[in-house]
C-alpha cells in the first residue's frame, strides 16, 4: 500500500496493468453477456424475465462492494494520510453511485412484472436507495469547499459514518419479512440458486467488479494527470 | 464534569439570548403541521390514520433547522479554535453541545409533540408511545446532526448540503420512532421498537462525538 504512495510509480504500474483490466473486462462482460441470454435457461416460475438477475444482481453487490472501497480508503486516507487514498475514495464515489443507479432502476424492472410494481417501500429497496443519497451527499460534500483538501477529509469522515448503512442492506432481507427475496447466494449451507443461473451470474459478477477496477484506474489516471498540467501551467 | 457543564451552560444562554431558537423551531413545527390537514383534507379518518408519521417526519425536518448553528458561530468567531485548545476532549465538548442543541429544539418538540398530535386526531392509545419513542429518539437526531454539522462546517451552501447528508442518516429513527406509535395503536408491545431506538441512542452517545470531533479538527486546522 505505501509502496504505490509515490504517484510517479502509480502512474507506472497502473500504465502496465490497465490494458489487462480493461482486456479482461471486455472478455469478461461479452461471455456473461452470452452465458445469461443464451446458455442460462429460462426460470420455471419468471420465464425470461429472470435475465434481468445477471444485471440487477452484480449491480447490487457492486453498489456495496464500491462503498466498502470508499470508506477503507477513507480510512486509509485519514489514518496515514496516503495521498492517493483520497483519490481513489473521490474517483470511487461516482461510480459506485453509477452502479447503484443501475441496481434500482433494473431491480425497478424487473420488479413490476414479477411483483407487479414499480417501487415497494421494502427494507432492502429503501436501504439501497439511501445509499444512494449516501454516495450523492459524499460527491455533494467534497466538491462544496474552496480548499479541496478540506473537503477531501470531510468526506472521508461521512463515508465512515455511512458504512452504518451497509449491514443494514445485507441483512434487511433476514430481519424484516418484505417482498424482497432473502439472501440466495452468500449464505451458509450454500447457495439455494441452481448452477446453470449461478455461473453465469459469477461471470457477469467478476465482469463488473474488472469494469469497476478499470475505470478506477482511468479515473485516478486522468485525475493525477490533470494535477500535473495545472502544476505544469502554474510553473511555466 | 464542571468544564463540560460550563459548556452547556455557554450554549444555552448563547441560544436563549441571542434570539430564540427554540421558538423558531417549534414556530416551524407548528407551520409545517398545519399545512398537512390544508393538503391531504381535514378528515379525520385520514389524518387519524398518518397523525404519528406527519408528527414525526415535521420533528426530524425541524430539528435540521437549528443544527446549522451548532458550531457554525463558534466557527466564525474563532471560538472553536480557543475551544479546541481546552483541556476537555473534543469529543466531550461535542457531547455537550450537542446536549445544549437537543434541550433547546429535541426537548420542546418532544413536549409539543402530543399537542400537534391531538390536532391530527391521533387515536388515544399513542401518546405515551409518541412522548417515549420522541423522548429517545431526538437525542439521536441532534448527536447524528452533530456530524453532518462539523462535517459541512465553512462549506459553501453548508446549510442545504447539511440536510442532503443528514436525512438519510435519520430513516432508522423515523422507522422506529413511527413503528411504536403504531404497534401500540393496533395493540402490539411498542417495547421492540422503544429498545431499537434506545440501543441507537446508546451507540450514537460514544460513537457520534467522536466523528464530529474527527471532523472538527480538520476545520480547525
Amino acid at each position: 500500500m505505501f509502496r504505490m504512495a509515490n504517484p510517479a510509480r502509480f502512474m507506472r504500474v497502473s500504465a502496465a496493468v490497465l490494458p489487462w483490466c480493461a482486456g479482461a473486462t471486455a472478455l469478461l462482460l461479452a461471455g456473461a453477456l452470452i452465458l445469461a441470454l443464451f446458455v442460462a435457461p429460462p426460470d420455471y416460475q419468471q420465464g425470461e424475465a429472470v435475465r434481468i438477475m445477471y444485471v440487477h444482481v452484480p449491480a447490487a453487490y457492486m453498489a456495496s462492494l464500491v462503498y466498502v472501497v470508499v470508506a477503507v480508503a477513507s480510512a486509509v486516507a485519514l489514518i496515514w494520510r496516503h495521498p492517493l487514498a483520497d483519490i481513489a475514495a473521490q474517483e470511487a464515489a461516482p461510480l459506485g453511485a453509477g452502479f447503484t443507479l443501475i441496481c434500482l432502476v433494473s431491480g425497478s424492472l424487473w420488479g413490476e412484472p414479477m411483483w407487479g410494481t414499480w417501487w415497494v417501500w421494502d427494507a432492502r429497496l429503501t436501504s439501497v436507495l439511501v445509499l444512494f443519497f449516501l454516495y450523492l451527499g459524499y460527491i455533494a460534500l467534497i466538491h462544496a469547499f474552496d480548499d479541496p483538501t478540506r473537503g477531501a477529509k470531510a468526506g472521508a469522515v461521512l463515508a465512515l459514518v455511512g458504512v452504518v448503512n451497509l449491514p443494514i442492506i445485507k441483512f434487511s432481507v433476514d430481519w424484516w419479512s418484505t417482498l424482497h427475496q432473502p439472501e440466495s447466494i452468500f449464505r451458509l449451507g450454500g447457495p439455494t440458486i441452481a448452477t446453470s443461473m449461478l455461473w453465469p451470474l459469477g461471470v457477469m459478477a467478476l465482469g463488473f467488479t474488472l469494469f469497476f477496477v478499470t475505470l478506477l484506474l482511468v479515473r485516478m489516471r486522468s485525475r493525477l494527470l490533470a494535477a500535473k498540467i495545472r502544476a505544469l501551467r502554474l510553473a511555466a | 464534569m464542571t468544564a463540560f457543564l460550563l459548556l452547556v451552560r455557554r450554549d444555552l444562554r448563547l441560544a436563549l439570548r441571542q434570539g430564540g431558537d427554540a421558538a423558531i423551531v417549534i414556530a416551524f413545527f407548528f407551520l409545517a403541521v398545519i399545512l398537512f390537514p390544508l393538503g391531504v383534507g381535514p378528515e379525520p379518518e385520514i389524518l387519524t390514520h398518518i397523525a404519528a408519521g406527519i408528527v414525526w417526519v415535521t420533528a426530524l425536518l425541524a430539528a435540521l433547522l437549528s443544527l446549522e448553528r451548532l458550531f457554525l458561530a463558534d466557527y466564525d468567531d474563532g471560538s472553536l479554535e480557543v475551544l479546541a485548545l481546552m483541556p476537555l476532549p473534543l469529543e466531550l465538548q461535542v457531547l455537550a453541545k450537542a446536549l445544549a442543541h437537543w434541550l433547546t429544539t429535541g426537548l420542546p418538540l418532544t413536549v409539543m409533540a402530543p399537542l400537534l398530535a391531538l390536532l391530527l386526531h391521533l387515536d388515544r392509545a399513542g401518546y405515551p408511545m409518541l412522548v417515549a419513542g420522541m423522548a429517545l429518539g431526538t437525542p439521536i437526531l441532534s448527536l447524528i446532526g452533530a456530524i453532518g454539522a462539523a462535517v459541512t462546517l465553512g462549506a459553501r451552501r453548508g446549510g442545504v448540503l447539511l440536510s442532503l447528508l443528514v436525512l438519510p442518516l435519520y430513516i432508522p429513527v423515523l422507522i422506529f420512532g413511527v413503528g411504536a406509535v403504531e404497534a401500540q395503536i393496533i395493540g402490539v408491545s411498542a417495547r421492540p421498537h422503544l429498545l431499537l431506538l434506545l440501543a441507537l441512542l446508546l451507540a450514537a452517545i460514544p460513537l457520534a462525538p467522536v466523528a464530529a470531533a474527527a471532523a472538527l479538527r480538520q476545520a480547525v486546522e
